[in-house]
């Protein structure tokens, strides 16, 4: 193989990775494009049950309930227009809150309950999660003041 | 006063720079040696007084000045000493100020040691590296000054956020900036090599070392964050592909994609524009990596500063750095001659195989890293890109990127025989098929994934051993034995990730004092609930016994930790770590009726990741001693025979 030939083979090659790595993102981001829901959204498109989804809002005021087991919770995350009910089995983060911001891993099953596998909740009084900024949670709250403490 | 005089020596510290780059732009232009010869000590000057400004922040933390506004917002009296210290770079001013100040000792250190470039080079480097310093030193003094007084002075501080105080973190930041400074030293090699054209192989060994000790670096600084989520946040997972881990691993792969080019341009004289390329990616990886955990614009688990003005400044010192880079980069790629050829089927052909898996692997993080912000940016929508992309989207190259590891070493330089190589790599391959129908048949559950992982693992076990088969042990160079071990830590974590994900067994209870709980072969038995007082936190712990099957009785305790200064709380896991796995116990709430959430793991084999890590990391320090000792040979060889002529 010439110099110049092999050079542009590499060039190609590297292109051809690139150009690949692309695809293959745009491939898998098609379906995890909408791994982040609110209530509002799943209200009005609900995901399949069983899809890996991230949900996020707010826990609602007085919504907390503690099974008889002692490690289930259920609690309904609200936002300004929707309301969806949750389950988590496990050890609830330390800021796990009512009528706090939450972030829920984990997936809904056949009858559109959420089952998550993972809360995160803030993490100290900074910590907003990303996908909550700036969504509305309450309707007629200031939303900065019920988020940032 | 010593906040003043730590200002002092900042200001001086950037001036050092600004004259420092002067030199340098002038020298090369001017073509004049005694700007050459002046540029040394400068550089040297410049290391030493930022060393100072950052010895004097570290000094007022440790004094608890509450006269100094970063003190009062990170620190308080009664924190412990390590935090104290480790409080200095545990925010945005003091990490910045560590940044620079490492970059500034580099600079100093290149200056006194580095004798195998073109003068002409070196100077190239050093101006560029005080170009990059000088936007740092900017940022510092204009936007973030670390050394601001606060009046009225506060009775005491906030203290330190109660994640960050722990050992392990206390030393993470550290770790990692000198990785990224070490790319910017690197870079800052390729921009030197760039404007006066001398890319070749002495240019690739002297840059080399420090890519190697960036990397090493980055290795390490990887493993201990992935080590503190798994048992700082109490979840039991090793990764999250969280934006802030992303940031730290763009720049690794890109770390390791250039560690590997550098060695084929000083070994071969090839693959340079490659190499230049990978240079300056890696560093906009290190600068991308800064600019998301430090701008405010995404906030993670472990994101901690939040600002978005400083967000915009350290975007506008990126566009600078890497637009320029990237400008210099495509006029003068043409001018850089051809390197050496190779043959696909050779030790090159394998090494950029690996560059280019690992440059998608980069390419696939960086787009599920920054989608989401391009979307918000765009649409406005919010969304996130969760692990269900990044395991389908690396997993399977990463897999394949294991498979060249095995196989690259046992090619030979510039042209191999395909058949000679399928003869060599024979026996790894059987005990990779051996390994995979064994653990089809034994086990069950396993996804394709973590069974591909495990039987690779064993195949690359043995073949990254196999460069020093039939070789005279004693001779074999360091270097050699350096990268046997890197690549055998590769395997041991793959053994650990497959474990963890395949065989963990775990049980989630409310129990009372007097319960036991079993999982595995293991009883675990929940004595008692007591109240604790630490220095600045108090806690409840929870006292347990562990044993596994009729063995000996561990105690184990975790705790839920109360911080009064931050008003935080923050779960103890307690782990008990066996030769054959860890037992990982969390302790919940309580409830009115007197129990208690406990959750309880026991993760095979799981400390090998960590544990592959670090072997990672000292094959990469074996390497670096063997070619610095090789290097000071032969300069001592070749001054011998020149002294004699």
């Amino acid at each position: 193989m010439k110099a110049k030939h092999q050079r542009l083979t590499l060039v190609l090659l590297a292109v051809v990775a690139l150009v690949g790595a692309g695809l293959l993102a745009a491939y898998a981001l098609q379906d995890q494009a909408s791994y982040f829901y609110t209530p509002s959204d799943i209200a009005d498109k609900k995901p399949q049950a069983g899809t890996a989804i991230r949900l996020g809002g707010m826990v609602e005021k007085g919504s907390i309930q503690r099974s008889a087991d002692g490690v289930t919770v259920q609690f309904i995350v609200q936002d300004a227009k929707a309301q969806q009910k949750v389950t988590y089995t496990g050890i609830t983060p330390d800021l796990f809150v009512e009528g706090s911001g939450v972030v829920a891993d984990g997936r809904l099953d056949a009858n559109g309950l959420f089952v998550a596998e993972t809360l995160l909740a803030k993490h100290d009084e900074n910590y907003i999660p990303r996908e909550l900024e700036g969504i509305d949670m309450t309707s007629g709250k200031n939303k900065t003041e019920t988020l940032v403490q | 006063m010593i906040a003043e005089t730590g200002l002092i020596a900042l200001w001086l510290a950037a001036a050092l720079a600004l004259l420092q780059f002067a030199l340098g732009a002038i020298g090369l232009r001017a073509q004049r040696d005694e700007y050459f010869s002046a540029i040394r000590p400068v550089a040297v000057a410049q290391g030493l007084f930022v060393s100072l400004s950052f010895l004097l922040l570290i000094w007022l933390f440790l004094r608890s000045d509450m006269s100094v506004r970063l003190v009062v917002m990170n620190s308080a009296s009664v924190k412990p000493l390590l935090y104290k210290f480790a409080g200095t770079w545990g925010n945005h001013e003091g990490s910045m100020l560590l940044w620079v100040t490492v970059m500034g000792l580099a600079g100093a250190f290149i200056a006194l040691f580095e004798r195998s470039l073109q003068t002409r080079t070196l100077v190239a480097t050093l101006a560029a590296q005080a170009f990059i310093s000088l936007g740092f030193y900017a940022f510092l003094l204009v936007s973030s000054n670390p050394f601001e007084r606060m009046f009225p002075v506060p009775a005491d501080g906030q203290g330190l956020n109660p994640l960050l105080q722990d050992p392990g973190l206390a030393f993470h930041p550290p770790t990692l900036y000198f990785g990224y400074v070490g790319l910017s030293v690197a870079f800052s090699f390729a921009v030197g090599a760039m404007i006066t054209r001398d890319v070749g192989a002495s240019f690739a060994k002297a840059m080399r070392p420090w890519v190697l000790g960036a990397w090493i670096f980055l290795t390490l600084g990887i493993t201990a964050g992935s080590y503190w989520a798994y048992y700082e946040l109490g979840w039991g997972g090793w990764w999250f592909w969280d934006p802030v881990e992303n940031a730290s691993l763009m720049p690794w792969l890109a770390a390791t994609a250039l560690l590997h080019s550098v060695t084929v341009l000083a070994t071969r004289d090839s693959l340079r524009a490659w190499t230049l390329m990978l240079a300056v990616v890696a560093f906009s990886m290190s600068m991308i990596g800064t600019f998301l955990v430090r701008s405010g614009i995404l906030t993670s688990v472990h994101a901690f500063a939040v600002d978005p003005e400083r967000g915009s400044f350290i975007l506008a010192l990126l566009a600078i750095y890497i637009g320029g880079a990237m400008a210099l980069f495509a006029l003068r790629v043409g001018t850089v001659k051809e390197g050496k050829r190779f043959e696909l089927v050779s030790r090159e052909g394998a090494l950029v195989a690996n560059n280019l898996l690992l440059s998608v692997i980069l390419a696939l993080v960086f787009i599920g890293t920054l989608y989401p912000l391009l979307v918000e940016a765009v649409t406005g929508d919010k969304l996130s890109v969760g692990p269900p992309y990044f395991n389908l989207a690396t997993g399977p190259l990463a897999l394949i990127l294991v498979s060249v590891m095995a196989a690259g070493p046992l090619l030979r330089w510039r042209r191999d025989n395909p058949k000679a190589l399928l003869n060599r790599i024979s026996i790894p391959i059987l005990l990779t098929a051996a390994a995979l129908f064994a653990l089809a048949l034994f086990t069950t559950g396993m996804s394709i994934l973590s069974l591909l992982g495990l039987g690779l693992a064993a195949g690359v076990a043995v073949a990254s051993f196999a460069p020093l088969w039939k070789r005279n042990l004693r001779r074999t160079p360091l270097h050699t034995y350096g990268m046997v071990i890197a690549h055998f830590g590769i395997a041991v974590a793959l053994t650990g990730m497959a474990c963890e994900s395949s065989f963990t067994e775990e049980k989630l209870v409310a129990a009372m004092p007097g319960d036991e709980i079993a999982v595995n072969q293991w009883k675990l038995k929940f004595e008692a609930i007591e109240p604790m007082a630490g220095p600045n936190w108090t806690a409840l712990e929870g006292r347990m016994t562990a044993q596994y099957g009729d063995g000996a009785i561990h105690e184990i305790t975790p705790q839920n930790r109360m911080f009064a200064a931050a008003q935080t709380q923050t779960s103890e896991a307690a782990l008990l770590t066996r030769w054959n796995g860890q037992l990982y116990v969390v302790l919940g709430d309580g409830d009115s009726e007197g129990r208690w959430q406990v959750r309880v793991w026991w993760k095979p084999f799981v400390p090998l990741i960590w544990f592959g890590g670090i072997l990672v990391a000292l094959g990469g320090f074996l390497a670096m001693i063997g070619r610095l000792r090789r290097g000071y040979k032969q300069r001592k060889q070749r001054e011998y025979a020149e002294a004699m002529l």
